[in-house]
């Protein structure tokens, strides 16, 4: 028997090695989005149809009405649409029937074993994805400006709130699917719990409709939900006009529901562990 | 040296749910769901010492893959303690998991549609190597596992031995200092079964790891594991040398005997009935396993016949039944073996 060999390991601090970490996963999925490349491309082109058929839509019924349909215009539909594409393409975040898949299958007993939390190997593969994706769409989006000539309204102060708010988003939306995904530590179908909640989310976020648009109990309804803040709200940052006061409103707002999802996951996560353990992994 | 592996009085009793077959129980459980207690492993205790190979055998649903999984931290024992390393399992440290690998023969952990290569980078990060040390051991890797360029293809395009292999090789990236392999030939031809098993060898004498091993093929535990633990119904059976588990369980040995005379088959087939007869009444319990010497005897293959002779006589009477036969016959060389080790296996787990 020869010694033993102690294997090396790269010594820094956490932080420094959660991000180097990161770092491996994302390129590993941007591999994978250029992999499946007309599976990607496809998703994308599904992601842009949908904002375009709502726009058309849009378009019709504001050039009917005098040009505009409770102040927005033809123009800033597309503002909000074409906006609405890259966000979408952006925050994506997964879904919990990959948490169900990967307990059914098995496959979670790989992500368990790994020196790293599933849930930040999870977050790390949808940013990877989502970079690669929303870089992919940039030629589509450019295409729909020529075509649709949106109309902005975007400051300075903008231009910086909305990176800022469309990673918050991705961070909350991917945190509210691995919530929901983490039920499948206690049961075997969760997929439609997640049905229920992409519903909500719906209806309620600005995918179906600008929020403005909705009548007054519908916004209030919006307003006191996390999805008009995770997606709705840096979509409008961007596009504006919008003053400073309500840009900070909305980004204390999503960062507040930020928090509040990242205890949610935590509680049920480790809960969910236990009982995944508990019952045979 | 502190052991790699404490297992003290271990157990996993899981819940679960069951219900005739039919729509009409479907239906029933809706509102009343039965449940009854499953003892998967039941106050199993055992160590493992930095090096040591050892293989952990029982029939399907014995608790093995149960037990593998609560040291590797899968699963939370219902009763009991195990540390890993001077870990306790469950707890899942990113220190105790950068330490072992859990490597399951029907689970794939490398990217589907990706090179492999891709995943042994995406391994480089998650566990932290250095890229020098990556480099080697991956090159390492490669070679002896004689990957090739199979890690440049995409995994899906493997066989399942190639698969296999290069599963392999991305779970030992990080060197882990304990190994706990659940099948790791499963389905492989023989071929590929020798070479991952002579390459786990090498791998355990140059690096010192610690393996913990279950396999349903009994070369691989021939071939990799002096020491055996055998697990029935969630209870430890036996824990000792492989050659001990015949002594304690096997019931008899089997005699070969190479017979001077090989021109004369027939003649040398009714010598051997006679002594064989002679046993029997002198209370021997003998079994007379020779159908392809019988036939060699009988003609069919007399020029073939080389005058072995094999005979399975019960244990305590070995010895006798030896000496007759080599008083009466004209004996050219003797052996008294063990029984083959999957029939020793097959016999703990029917009596068990």
């Amino acid at each position: 028997m020869g010694e033993i060999v102690r294997p090396a390991r790269i010594v820094e601090g956490r932080l420094r090695s959660l991000a180097a970490v990161y770092g491996g996963v994302m390129r590993t999925s941007m591999i994978r989005t250029v992999q499946y490349r007309a599976n990607t491309l496809i998703e994308l082109a599904l992601m842009v149809a949908e904002p375009v058929v709502y726009l058309v839509v849009w378009q019709i019924v504001a050039r009917t009405n005098d040009g505009s349909v409770d102040g927005f215009t033809a123009g800033r539909f597309a503002a909000y649409f074409i906006a609405w594409s890259w966000v979408r393409t952006f925050v994506q975040g997964g879904s919990p029937g990959n948490w169900e898949r990967r307990v059914r299958d098995g496959s979670m007993a790989g992500f368990l074993m790994r020196p790293i939390h599933p849930v930040h190997q999870n977050l790390a593969l949808w940013v990877g994805f989502g970079i690669a994706r929303a870089t992919m769409w940039i030629p589509a989006g450019a295409v729909l400006v020529l075509i649709f000539r949106p109309e902005l309204h975007t400051g300075a102060l903008q231009l910086l709130v909305f990176p800022v708010a469309v990673a918050m988003a991705m961070l909350a939306r991917t945190f509210t699917q691995d919530t929901i995904g983490a039920g499948a530590f206690w049961f075997t179908r969760i997929s439609a719990i997640g049905s229920i909640v992409g519903l909500v989310e719906l209806l309620t976020s600005g995918r179906l409709v600008p929020l403005e648009l909705l009548p007054g109990w519908a916004q209030a309804v919006s307003w006191a939900l996390p999805f008009r803040w995770t997606f709705a709200f840096p979509i409008e940052a961007l596009i504006g006009p919008m003053s400073s006061g309500r840009l900070f409103t909305g980004l204390a707002m999503e960062a507040g529901w930020l928090v509040v999802m990242w205890m949610v996951l935590r509680v049920v996560w480790s809960r969910g562990i236990r009982h995944f353990s508990a019952v045979g992994g | 040296m502190a052991s790699a592996v404490v297992v003290d009085r271990l157990s996993k009793h899981f819940r679960v749910p069951e219900r005739e077959a039919g729509l009409r129980s479907s239906v029933a459980s809706l509102f009343h769901r039965k449940h009854r207690i499953v003892e998967a492993v039941n106050d199993v205790s055992f160590t493992i010492e930095p090096g040591e190979v050892v293989g952990f055998l029982g029939p399907n649903g014995a608790g093995k893959t149960t037990t593998l999984k609560m040291l590797s931290g899968l699963i939370l024992p219902t009763d009991g303690t195990a540390t890993v390393l001077g870990f306790e399992p469950f707890r899942r440290d990113n220190e105790f998991l950068r330490r072992i690998t859990l490597l399951m023969g029907n689970r794939n952990q490398l990217q589907w549609d990706l090179p492999a290569i891709d995943s042994f980078e995406l391994h480089r990060a998650i566990y932290r190597i250095p890229r020098s040390e990556f480099v080697r051991a991956r090159d390492e890797l490669i070679e002896l596992l004689d990957l090739g360029d199979l890690v440049n293809k995409p995994v899906r395009t493997l066989s399942l031995g190639e698969r296999m292999k290069t599963e392999i090789a991305d779970s030992l990236l990080h060197q882990p200092e304990v190994m706990f392999l659940d099948e790791p030939t499963l389905g492989l031809d023989v071929t590929m079964q020798r070479r991952i098993r002579t390459f786990l060898s090498d791998y355990n004498a140059r690096t010192g790891a610690s393996i913990l091993l279950t396999s349903h093929y009994m070369a691989d535990i021939e071939a990799l594991c002096k020491r055996v633990i055998v697990i029935h119904r969630g209870r430890l059976m036996f824990d000792g040398d492989l050659s001990e588990l015949a002594a304690r369980f096997g019931t008899s040995k089997t005699i070969r005997v190479q017979l001077a005379d090989t021109d004369t088959p027939a003649a040398t087939a009714g010598a051997v009935d006679a002594v064989v007869a002679e046993c029997r009444d002198r209370g021997i319990e003998i079994d007379d396993a020779r159908p392809a010497d019988a036939e060699a005897a009988a003609g069919a293959a007399e020029s073939h016949f080389d005058g072995l002779v094999t005979l399975t006589v019960d244990r305590s009477n070995a010895p006798r039944a030896a000496a007759l036969l080599l008083e009466r016959l004209d004996v050219v060389d003797v052996s008294i073996e063990e029984p083959p080790i999957e029939d020793v296996i097959d016999r703990v787990f029917a009596d068990g």
